[in-house]
This record gives structure tokens, C-alpha cells and sequence, in this order.
């Protein structure tokens, strides 16, 4: 089964790094196989950032996302450029704190950015709680899986507060 | 890991231990990888104040005996070409890498283009012959990489690799082998002048250092190394040897696939577009529609169009407005249809299908 993700919201909010790892997750901790793209320029930090991941059974040929089952939007300015267009049977995960706008397809409204500035002490988290939430609403990847790929992926130091971030996601997204 | 990333680790693995290099979207990762790579392994790095620079240093390092690298994207390549030349005047053997964005000019950094085809085997002056690999995966830009280092040093000349933006930025699994074939250039034999080629057309190689008196120049020389710039059989002898020591061995260097070889319509394709292809054959499974995918395009192997006996036309998908097409048409009896595509963005397989039912 073919899987095309995309991530959007504003440069600095960890969107390509959160495309990093659910790939990373894919490829090497679920033996799926996996490609990330994205599409940046150089005004990104701020403007609308994307990135995306194609996530199959199979060998990926194409690499590209063309029409993606699954939306992680955290700006409305991202919802606009890359997640207006979501088609009718996709899954959205929107911030509800940072999208006003709403889809056409089945959404989840998660507050992440609010729940990793009030109750996990760090903003910069957000994009994991979101991750979880993803996880928890799609089972795209495994949740051991996911888990390991933050893991390798954050810097040192952050560890615990970026498990917490992820299973307080998973938990968001369960009640979602 | 990602595709530059997966290029600098081929790099290393192959023996590379000196970069020199200027940094440009999309070919940065390399540089970073390099640079934080390259000391461990007991090599240099060196960020140089441009690419004329860079490129000559990595023909300096070169003649030590050193396997050496630089990478790029179109302006800076643009700025490389004098010495490119030069690089295939002395015979040098490096890797050049090229990881394509949409120009002319600054164009547009973040995106994929296949635009350089030709400016890597023409952009300098005068006659010369160089060898091209195009990788199309995270893989490719590792194991090509490797292969592109042999084949520097087995011909003695300037190597590229050509990719760009999409898979240089792509990230998928590759696996690194343990250690991989380094076929190192020959030395130049006792007795032999440092120029003196036998039947491949290869002189050995002696690097500074390696005991031997050898002189560089980019001038026409004769064996000895010494200028001698206007006697015309000295020139034709010289340049001659240059550009057939990589021709006459393209059937040698080759290395395409070959899809379906008993299909109508064939799609023709290197880098990116392949894989689009790929995607629109195992949708759609069809023994009529066929694929040749070139892993090495410069030299070009004529000959690999003719795995296609039945071929009624050929048709490629480039992300440029018609770059390899042509020497496909200069080859081809059958007709040859461009899919041209700039901007960015890889064909789609809807494209790639439209073009399909055009030509049915």
C-alpha cells in the first residue's frame, strides 16, 4: 500500500525534519521502504515550508508526491499553498491553533503547538506531538518504529522531552 | 540518508581524500559532509574563495597521487569550465559533481534540472572527450560515485557525475558495502616518456612525487610533456589520442538497462525520469512499451539503441528542452520524440502516459 504524506506549515517549525523521520521510521525500523522530498526556497524560514514522504511495501520508482492520502498542515498559509487541494478520502491532521481554514476531507484538529508550549514546557516539540497524533490517526508507521527514529534524529539532551512530545501525541490522537 | 550525502560517503569510500569546493544550493551537502568526514579520514578539506579556484585545486591534489573531488551546480560549473579543459588537456584524473538546478544563470536553486548535458561534455574550448554518469537514486549516488573514481583513474581524465537537485536532496535507504573495488591508474612504465600512450591511448600515470620528471602544461605538448604549439601533427596526434582514448572504449564503459528489448515504443532516459518511467510500466504492464536507461551518457553508446530491434520510435523524457535528444536522433534510424520539461518538477507517470497514447 502506497502512502504519500505531506508536512506543511512555516519554515523553522521542524517540517522537513518531521518528513526525516517518519521516513527514517519507514525504511529502517519497519522495513518498508520510503523516499522524503521537499520543496523549499530560499525565502523558507517564515514562508510555507513542505516537505513529503512516499511510504510503500514496494520499491518506490516514482519518487514524487503527487496526490497525497495524508496531511500534516501547521499554518494557514500551508494549508492554502499545499493542503487546499487535499482530495475527498485523504486524512488531514491540522494545528487548530495555527490553520483557520478547514478541508473538504476527514480532519483531526490537534492543538500541538499550544500543548508543547503549555504542558511540555518547549514549542520547538510541536512538530513531534503532531507526529504522534499522525501515528496514533493513520498507523502509517509503527508507533515502536516512530519512536526510534525521533529518537535518532533530535539532538542529545532532548531525549525525554521529545518521548514525552510523542506519546502526548499518540494520546491526542487517539481521543481525535 | 540523503543523496548528497550518500555521494560524499561513495567518495570516501572510493579513496577520495582531498575536497575543494565553493558552496551552491543544491550541491552544499556534499561540501558539509566532506568537510566534516574528510579529517577523520586522513584527508583535506579545503572551502576555497570560488570554483575557478576549487577546480584547480582538485587538479593540484590530483597530481599528488591523491584521489580528489569538487562539487557544484550550474553557475559554478559555468565558472569551472576553463580548467575543465585543462583538467583534460594534462590528463588529470578527478570526479566533478554537478548537482543540476534550473538555469541559465542563478535560475532556480531548490529545483531539478537536467540542463548541463551538454556543457559537461562541450563547455570547454576546443576538442576533448570526458566520461558522465547519471545516478538515479540515493544508491546510484553512492555506488556511481565509486565507479566514477575508477573510471577517472583508468582513463586519466575529468569524470562527472551528473544529478541534481532531486535526487541530491532525496532521502531514501541505501547500504553501504563494507569496502568497494579502488582501481587505481596505471603506472607509467620505466622507460616510457610521460605522454607515451600504447594502443588504449592511456599514458601511465606518474604522479609528483611518485620519482619520475614529469611536465604539466596545458599547452599542446609532445610526449616528453614539452610544449610544441605549432607543429599541426603534434596537436592532431595529441588531441586525437584524447578524445579516442575515452570514444573508442564506449562500448567498454557503457553501462545502461535495458527494459522489454522486444517493445515498439521505448522510452529513452538518465537520472530522474527513469524512475517516472518505471512507475508507468509496472502500473500499466506492457511488452510493447520498453525502456533503455543510461547510467553512463557521455561517452554516448550508440550502440545500445539497437537492443531494440523492433524500436518504432524513441521518446525522452528530460527535465531540460532537449539536451540528449539530440545525439539519440543523431543515432536513431527510427523517429526520436522529446518530452521536454522545465521548471522543477520530475514528469509525472499521467504525463509520461499521455505521451504514450500520443505516439500508440
Amino acid at each position: 500500500m502506497r502512502h504519500e504524506v505531506r508536512f506543511s506549515g512555516y519554515g523553522g517549525q521542524g517540517i522537513i525534519l518531521s518528513a526525516v523521520i517518519l521516513g527514517r521510521a519507514a525504511a529502517l525500523y519497519d522495513e518498508k521502504y520510503a523516499v522524503q522530498t521537499q520543496v523549499y526556497g530560499p525565502e523558507a524560514r517564515g514562508g510555507a515550508s513542505m516537505g513529503q514522504v512516499v511510504i510503500d511495501d514496494l520499491p518506490i520508482l516514482y519518487p514524487e508526491v503527487t496526490d497525497p492520502d495524508i496531511y500534516i498542515i501547521m499554518s494557514q498559509q500551508g494549508f492554502e499553498k499545499y493542503g487546499v487541494a487535499a482530495r475527498e478520502d485523504a486524512v488531514m491532521v491540522l494545528d487548530a491553533d495555527l490553520v483557520r481554514s478547514r478541508p473538504v476531507c476527514r480532519y483531526h484538529e490537534i492543538p500541538a503547538t499550544a500543548e508543547a508550549k503549555e504542558n511540555l514546557g518547549r514549542e520547538i516539540v510541536a512538530n513531534i506531538v503532531m507526529m504522534g497524533a499522525l501515528v496514533a490517526i493513520t498507523g502509517a508507521v509503527s508507533r515502536a518504529a516512530i519512536e526510534r527514529a525521533v529518537l535518532d534524529s533530535v539532538p542529545k539532551g532532548t531525549e525525554s522531552l521529545n518521548t514525552r512530545a510523542l506519546k502526548r501525541g499518540f494520546e491526542l490522537g487517539e481521543q481525535a | 540518508m540523503q543523496g548528497n550525502a550518500a555521494c560524499a560517503e561513495g567518495a570516501i569510500a572510493a579513496g577520495c581524500r582531498f575536497f575543494g569546493g565553493y558552496p551552491i544550493t543544491p550541491s552544499t551537502e556534499i561540501a558539509e559532509t566532506m568537510a566534516r568526514r574528510l579529517p577523520k579520514a586522513g584527508g583535506v578539506f579545503i572551502s576555497m574563495e570560488d570554483e575557478l579556484a576549487s577546480i584547480a585545486a582538485v587538479i593540484g591534489a590530483a597530481w599528488t597521487g591523491t584521489r580528489a573531488m569538487t562539487a557544484t551546480s550550474g553557475p559554478g560549473f559555468s565558472l569551472m569550465m576553463e580548467n575543465i579543459g585543462y583538467a583534460a588537456m594534462t590528463e588529470t584524473p578527478c570526479v566533478i559533481v554537478n548537482i543540476q538546478r534550473g538555469g541559465p544563470s542563478t535560475g532556480q536553486p531548490t529545483r531539478a534540472a537536467q540542463g548541463d548535458m551538454l556543457q559537461c561534455r562541450f563547455g570547454s574550448h576546443g576538442d576533448y572527450s570526458i566520461i558522465a554518469l547519471t545516478p538515479n537514486s540515493v544508491q546510484e549516488m553512492f555506488d556511481l560515485t565509486v565507479k566514477a573514481f575508477n573510471l577517472a583513474d583508468r582513463f586519466r581524465v575529468p569524470t562527472f557525475l551528473i544529478s541534481d537537485e532531486t535526487v541530491g536532496h532525496m532521502r531514501e535507504r541505501v547500504t553501504i558495502p563494507d569496502s568497494v573495488d579502488i582501481v587505481p591508474p596505471a603506472p607509467l612504465a620505466e622507460g616510457s616518456l610521460p605522454y607515451e600512450a600504447g594502443e588504449d591511448g592511456i599514458p601511465g600515470f606518474a604522479p609528483f612525487g611518485s620519482g619520475r620528471s614529469v611536465h604539466v602544461t596545458g599547452l599542446t605538448h609532445d610526449e616528453r610533456g614539452y610544449p610544441d604549439t605549432t607543429d599541426p601533427e603534434a596537436h592532431d596526434r595529441l588531441v586525437r589520442r584524447l578524445v579516442a582514448k575515452v570514444e573508442s572504449a564506449r562500448h567498454d564503459i557503457a553501462d545502461y538497462e535495458v527494459i522489454n528489448p522486444d517493445a515498439e515504443r521505448v522510452f529513452v532516459t538518465y537520472g530522474p525520469p527513469s524512475r517516472t518511467v518505471a512507475q508507468v510500466m509496472r502500473d500499466h504492464p506492457d511488452e510493447s512499451i520498453g525502456h533503455l536507461r543510461f547510467r553512463v551518457v557521455w561517452p554516448f553508446d550508440e550502440s545500445a539503441l539497437g537492443k531494440f530491434p523492433d524500436a518504432k520510435v524513441f521518446l525522452m523524457p528530460e527535465l531540460n528542452m532537449g539536451q540528449m535528444v539530440r545525439e539519440v536522433q543523431r543515432h536513431a534510424d527510427q523517429p526520436v520524440v522529446p518530452i521536454a520539461k522545465i521548471g522543477g518538477e520530475l514528469h509525472t507517470p499521467a504525463e509520461l502516459l499521455q505521451a504514450l497514447e500520443a505516439h500508440g
